[in-house]
């Protein structure tokens, strides 16, 4: 199939890393931050083709791990309010809370609807007048932007029973927090699909303050590869810069459109992540010309403070200084099918994905 | 025959005069064979055999006409399936309706109309069944039983034959993966996607019956429909306590397929089939098996996609495009899609 078949064929792949074994020979560790390349990596083996010089690193780059579990403790609080329907990506419907998850309330008959994009959940609220829909609203910078268009589509079509519970984040800031905290990454594979959205200014300042390389990956095997050549190159040379691998998707400037609907409709806020802490400036918050669609501020919970699953080193792991087989949960307590920690349950959750693809 | 009612009431389950309409003049009038005919309580069957297979299963499909099928076509595929891959010659099925009040009669009409016709086509006699009407919303529209009663010969009886199954032997699927629960998926979640995605729903018995007549060497068959070839394969491995291997590059999927795939983050070795056999047999035997499938309208793209191995027992190992391996899984939960 076009765009996917030249991008898995054995001879490419195995020629850049041929290329690799050349040209690599400082030991250094390269961190991809998005959880679909973490997938590819491992689907595709690409770990055993790298020289023993290149060491990869899992980044916080799955929303549904790097989302504490106040997140979904609200989401779980308003689905057991009566008139209310829940509307959610299926990412999160087995994440558990403190004590349920949305799949368990769903079978307790709690209105919950797995949807696929954010104007099938304003459709629910256009047909379901007498009831409050609520769409939990989770991602980086490439799924907000849908968000957004939802929120300033209800406005325009008036609405008024369509809310959003918005844990959406954006990317630059805990790149900055993980360097800034000392783990130690000589350079960073870029999200391709945020950086879609987003430009590539957003990575100057790792080159620039910090002599970090960077480049902008697409999701395929060879892509990685080539992605991961870049950033040896430049290191071997001494020049870190900002490239772009992915230029069938990703430019400079990004998606201007995309970007103003972000801007229209949220606003920067200090946000908690799961393992890494507050991190300033990292969050989406719904800002106040559009606050009658914000769940926070119009539908207000309780929600008790909550502690991590004992044993868990989720944190550790999101913050590439475990691995997932460094945890004692892991393939034991923990598993697919019985999730302790967010990095299981999510399908590109870093545990999910060593477990999925485990030797 | 009273007035037709257009639409199915309470009355049409309540073993009374509009039931026993229904009974003549739909369903008998389809499925029309002389042990239906008897309409005693229990059909009387000449079943002339050392050994009889026998299997039911409850169709309950979201929605019930979808690309390349029906609720009715399938209620009789999943069943002659069922037998046919136990190594039985499926013979009599029995019909079970429970219909949700208010539903179309036209509707139950084509349905009725697919299962006679699908029966027809796979030689089975639809020789009972039973009718059941509930209050409009104890049901979703209609759901369907059927159960089956096979023939069965003792060389036959793969059951008892997948404990031989050794190390070199072959794994065959008939075709591509993946195109039932993507054809319903694009049907139910009115995704848009231009291409057209068909169910491969079919049965499956002639073409297993041409299979175990030829060849000596079958140990294992099994049609992977909910969970999809990963779940069959992992069943298969741990069964026989021996490891599987199989090639990405090997594996049939097609266009639509795998674009749907590609989109929404699904695996299609896990996507549900109705039309699709996994046989084991000998390698030597596996061409044998390949071109009597090929000469087959439901076998033509069929092709060897791995083998049974001594390492890894009870995994299933998946070696990919790129040369690297992973261990594929029995499905745990749903497939989810992704978000970012």
């Amino acid at each position: 199939m076009k765009y996917i078949d030249e991008y898995r064929g054995k001879e490419l792949i195995l020629s850049i890393a041929a290329e690799l074994r050349k040209v690599s020979t400082k030991e250094i560790a390269l961190m991809e931050v998005c959880g679909g390349h973490t997938m590819s990596i491992h689907r595709f083996g690409l770990k055993g083709l790298l020289p023993p010089t290149i060491h990869l690193l899992s980044g916080p780059g799955c929303p549904v791990c790097v989302s504490g579990q106040h997140f979904i403790d609200t989401a779980l609080a308003y689905s057991k309010m009566p008139g209310m329907i829940i509307t959610t990506y299926g990412d999160l419907i087995r994440v558990p809370g403190s004590n349920t998850s949305l799949e368990k309330e769903k079978a307790n008959g709690r209105d919950i609807r797995i949807v696929y994009s954010t104007l099938d959940a304003l459709e629910i609220a256009r047909q379901n007048p007498d009831k409050k829909v609520v769409f939990l609203g989770i991602g980086f910078e490439t799924t907000a932007p849908a968000t957004a268009a939802a929120i300033v589509e209800a406005k325009k079509a008036k609405i008024a029973n369509f809310f959003v519970l918005s844990a959406h984040k954006v990317m630059p800031p805990v790149m900055q927090a993980l360097v800034e905290e000392g783990v130690k990454i000589d350079g960073f594979i870029a999200p391709g699909h945020v950086t879609a959205i987003t430009g590539t200014a957003i990575y100057d300042m790792l080159p620039n303050q910090y002599g970090l390389g960077v480049a902008v990956a697409g999701f395929e095997p060879a892509d990685l590869m080539q992605a991961i050549l870049m950033l040896v190159r430049q290191i071997e040379s001494g020049v870190p810069k900002v490239e772009i691998q992915y230029q069938r998707v990703v430019n400079i400037q990004g998606n201007l459109i995309a970007q103003k609907l972000l801007e229209q409709v949220f606003e920067l806020k200090d946000e908690s992540w799961r393992g890494l802490g507050m991190i300033p400036k990292s969050g989406l918050k719904i800002n106040a010309e559009y606050s009658s669609f914000d769940a926070e501020v119009q539908i207000p919970v309780e929600i008790p403070a909550s502690s991590e699953p004992k044993g868990c080193i989720c944190g550790l792991i999101l913050r590439g200084m475990k691995t997932p087989k460094d945890c004692k949960l892991f393939g034991k307590a923990c598993t697919p099918s019985d999730p302790v920690g967010a990095c299981m349950v999510s399908g590109e959750g870093t545990c999910a994905t060593y477990y999925k693809y485990r030797e | 025959m009273t007035k037709r009612e257009e639409k199915i009431l309470l009355s049409h389950g309540n073993g009374g005069r509009m039931m026993h309409d229904l009974i003549e003049n739909l369903f008998l009038r389809h499925f029309e064979n002389k042990l239906l005919s008897e309409q005693s309580d229990s059909a009387i069957l000449p079943v002339n055999t050392e050994e009889i297979a026998f299997t039911t299963d409850s169709f309950v499909i979201d929605p019930i006409f979808f690309p390349g099928g029906n609720i009715g076509k399938l209620a009789v595929c999943g069943t002659v399936n069922d037998l046919a891959v136990s190594g039985a010659e499926p013979l009599y099925l029995s019909v079970s309706f429970i219909i949700e009040e208010g539903f179309p009669m036209n509707e139950l009409e084509l349905i009725v109309q697919s299962l006679a016709e699908e029966a027809k086509k796979a030689g089975v006699s639809i020789v009972t069944g039973d009718t059941k009407v509930v209050n409009k919303g104890k049901c979703d529209k209609i759901f369907i039983n059927t159960a089956g009663i096979g023939r069965i010969k003792t060389e036959n009886n793969l059951a008892a034959k997948t404990k031989n199954t050794k190390p070199g032997d072959v794994i065959i699927i008939n075709g591509p993966i993946g195109d039932h629960g993507m054809a319903v998926m694009n049907a139910r979640e009115s995704f848009n996607f231009k291409t057209q995605v068909l169910s491969d729903c079919a049965c499956l018995n002639g073409l297993i019956k041409e299979i175990l007549e030829q060849t000596t060497s079958v140990t294992f068959m099994r049609d992977p429909t909910r969970g999809g070839v990963a779940t069959v394969l992992n069943e298969l491995a741990s069964k026989i306590s021996k490891g599987i291997e199989i090639e990405e590059s090997a594996l049939p999927v097609n266009k639509g397929v795998q674009a749907m795939c590609e989109l929404l983050g699904f695996d299609p070795l896990y996507i549900a089939n109705e039309g699709k056999v996994v046989i084991v047999a000998s390698e030597e035997e596996s061409e044998l098996i390949l071109k009597i499938m090929r000469k087959n309208e439901l076998g033509k793209e069929a092709s060897v996609i791995g083998k049974i191995v001594a390492e890894h027992s009870g995994r299933v190992v998946l070696k990919s495009v790129t040369g690297g391996k992973r261990i594929i899984d029995s499905l745990t939960g749903d497939q989810l899609p992704r978000i970012c």
